[in-house]
């Protein structure tokens, strides 16, 4: 398998206005900035005036990166995700090619996880499968040999870790 | 309330934020609102391109420190304001464009003039709307002037479709600003303050490096007043030249590509480099990695983003400069100046051995450098000095002794050429009782002297001071210096042009000189007219360069004094 080195990714996850064209001005203030995205999610939250854009950002100036979208007016919030202190998902549909002996082969790796036929065709099987970023890119792995055809993936979604405790006392960070 | 069109409401909102000029074209999309506007107070000057209308309320903005308004209509109206926007953005000049559009039904058809304007102005504005509820003009209006005039300053556009603009709406005074993604930090921390004080009252070789920042927040004053309680010698940016007049002793001039040796050692040389709304541009540093390499830096600025975005700040303050600077003075109480007498003494020795200079022989052709000095002398300096890009914008800089804020405007981060002519139209628009002189290269010249014939239409009588020197003055330099001095494409023909005729042909008068002798007594002449406006040609030496220089990309601690023999 060909690696392309990239630079490190990060996670940011922008609470921003629900108005038109507040995709378009992310996205053209990464492109403009020559900060390159990896993957993007947009969608609405709670509040139908917010919606939420999950973005990973390959970037070496994540601090840069963050002041930059932060100036655009119609973005309210900015978190970065930590992966160790972030729920990280993503979905995708995977097409392997699967004909006679193959199919149970391919079947039984999916199910080590938890991947779902969502289509079959007369050589071929479709799954769905949602999970961390690096368990779908080990399903991948393993699906290669017998022959992916299509594969399409969502963008990243993540959210952060609640605390797991009651906090003891309260202190200013600042 | 009565019912009024959406072409009332702009106007009405345009007067509820206290505009009296704009400067504009219109068109068949933008045509509605100049209907209410032929009753308004507001008076209109009607440029003849676009983007003089752009730069005029660019130039309206530099002088007065308010909100400059241009309008345009669709399509090719609203491209030909992209440049002034983005010059606007990059020198962060307060500024709201509003544009017609077609109507909403048609858009994206690619119908008669459509552009995809709010696209297209996205990353040359600070924030941009496009408006299809005739209800949202006064709120949007109120909002883009906010926008425009707080935090860093910048341009903002406004698309305003023709059915919008047609249909009824009621006006309201907007109560809320309704932006829960814009709040900028404009109090400095306090923590950070007295970092920054602490770190300055222990250094021995400091210097105060400041820009435009100091201009857009009115900060002359605290700067001087900081700058002469703590004894600490201040640098001023292109963009910040007047932050602190020329004639105070802590005051080193521009540093820079241009700059002079001293403003550009002492910041390679100081142990401290605090720096006020200033954004370390490359032309200030550079090569990035050889700035200022010995010295800790403060870095107080509006805009976080500039803040390590260059180079890392050992202590980073978001906030504005006059209150920050403001807050500096308090946290620095009574405490002596600092004891940094040797570091000033290295300074005027400096200062001594490397001035700078250009060699004006009698009967030698006329020096550009000259023409400011003598320029400088006939006004005594009391005049809105204006400039374009390239040679001749350098050497106003150098060689003008800025005593105040906003009499110095021209194009620094965007460098467009052509800038001076309508900027300066603008300034005096804005400014009819001072005294408003360009000083333009005739390349720059080139581009937009056509506003002319609007300063002549609507008797708004600036000075224009053509350094004729045939050629893209700066290119061709660069080409003698670094392309073994192979001219190509910087020549300007300048047998072609009559400038006086030129002039005359444009409602000015025209004026020439040709020889140093000349050059004073044709100034002269030019200050005594104020009904019209003039246009000095000043038939310049072509050879001369711009110095001293440090070559794009380089090592501040490598400034070429002066041309090597044979250049």
């Amino acid at each position: 398998m060909t690696t392309f080195s990239h630079p490190p990714r990060h996670t940011l996850s922008l609470v921003v206005e629900n108005r038109p064209g507040v995709l378009a001005r992310v996205s053209s203030c990464l492109a403009r900035r020559g900060f390159n995205i990896h993957s993007l999610a947009v969608g609405p939250t709670i509040d139908p005036g917010l919606s939420r854009i999950t973005v990973v950002v390959e970037s070496e100036k994540i601090e840069q990166v963050k002041k930059q979208l932060h100036k655009l007016i119609n973005v309210i919030r900015i978190f970065e995700l930590e992966p160790s202190m972030a729920v990280e998902r993503e979905t995708m549909l995977i097409r392997v090619a699967a004909t006679g002996t193959a199919r149970t082969e391919v079947i039984e790796v999916a199910n080590i996880f938890k991947a779902t036929v969502v289509d079959v065709g007369y050589n071929s099987l479709t799954f769905e499968v949602t999970g961390r970023p690096a368990k779908l890119n080990d399903l991948i792995e393993l699906l290669r040999p017998f022959g992916v055809v299509e594969l399409v993936k969502s963008g990243r979604i993540a959210i952060g870790r609640a605390a797991k405790s009651k906090p003891s006392r309260m202190r200013a960070v600042g | 309330m009565t019912t009024i069109t959406g072409s009332q409401s702009v106007i009405s909102s345009l007067e509820h934020e206290g505009v009296d000029l704009i400067f504009g074209i219109p068109g068949g999309a933008i045509l509605p609102a100049y209907d209410p506007l032929y009753s308004s107070p507001i008076r209109h000057i009607l440029a003849r391109h676009e983007q003089g209308a752009g730069h005029m309320a660019a130039g309206y903005a530099w002088a007065t420190g308010r909100v400059g308004v241009c309008v345009a209509t669709s399509g090719p109206g609203a491209t030909n304001l992209v440049t002034p926007l983005a010059d606007a953005l990059m020198d962060s000049v307060p500024m709201v464009a509003i544009t017609g559009q077609v109507p909403t039904h048609a858009v994206g058809n690619d119908a008669f003039q459509e552009a995809y304007t709010v696209g297209i102005t996205m990353p040359a504005t600070k924030h941009n709307y496009f408006v299809t509820d005739p209800d949202d003009i006064p709120t949007v209006i109120h909002q883009a002037f906010h926008l425009a005039s707080s935090g860093r300053p910048g341009p903002v556009l406004i698309d305003l479709p023709k059915d919008v603009l047609n249909q009824e709406t009621k006006w309201h005074a907007p109560q809320d600003l309704e932006l829960p993604g814009y709040k900028p930090t404009l109090d400095g921390h306090p923590r950070r303050v007295k970092e920054a004080v602490e770190m300055l009252a222990a250094s021995r070789r400091p210097v105060l490096y400041v820009g435009g920042g100091i201009i857009k927040s009115e900060a002359s004053e605290a700067l001087t007043r900081f700058a002469e309680i703590t004894n600490i010698p201040v640098v001023t940016t292109l963009m910040g030249r007047g932050a602190i007049p020329d004639s105070h002793p802590l005051c080193l001039g521009m540093p820079g590509m241009h700059g002079n040796y001293t403003a550009i050692t002492s910041m390679q040389k100081c142990d401290v480099l605090a720096a006020f709304g200033v954004r370390f541009d490359d032309r200030v540093t550079g090569d990035p990695d050889h700035f200022a390499v010995g010295a800790k830096i403060i870095h107080a600025d509006v805009d976080p983003a500039e803040i390590g975005k260059v180079r890392a700040a050992d202590i980073p303050i978001v906030a504005d400069a006059r209150r920050v600077l403001t807050q500096m003075i308090k946290a620095w109480g009574d405490r002596p100046p600092i004891a940094n007498q040797e570091w000033l003494e290295t300074i005027r020795e400096w200062q001594t051995e490397y001035p700078l200079s250009y060699d004006q022989q009698p009967d030698g052709p006329i020096k550009p450098q000259f023409v400011i000095e003598e320029l400088a002398r006939i006004t005594g300096g009391d005049a809105v000095l204006v400039a374009g890009v390239g040679q001749h914008q350098m050497w106003a800089s150098q060689f003008w002794d800025f005593d105040r804020p906003r009499r110095w405007i021209n194009s620094g981060g965007l460098g467009t050429m052509g800038f001076a002519v309508p900027a300066a139209i603008g300034a005096k628009a804005g400014m009819p009782d001072e005294l408003v002189y360009a000083v333009d290269g005739d390349g720059c010249f080139q581009m937009t002297f056509q506003e002319l014939i609007t300063a002549a239409a609507h008797q708004v009588p600036v000075k224009v001071a053509v350094f004729n020197n045939g050629a893209h003055g700066m290119v061709k330099q660069w080409q003698k210096l670094f392309y073994g001095g192979r001219l190509s494409a910087s020549l300007l023909n300048a047998e072609v042009v009559d400038y006086v005729k030129l002039a005359e042909g444009m409602g000015c008068i025209g004026l020439r000189a040709e020889v140093p002798e000349e050059v004073g007594p044709i100034l002269e002449k030019s200050l005594a007219i104020d009904d019209r406006p003039v246009v000095v040609e000043m038939v310049v030496d072509p050879d001369e360069m711009v110095f001293p220089m440090v070559p794009a990309g380089g090592s501040n601690d490598n400034v070429i004094l002066g041309p090597e023999p044979g250049d």
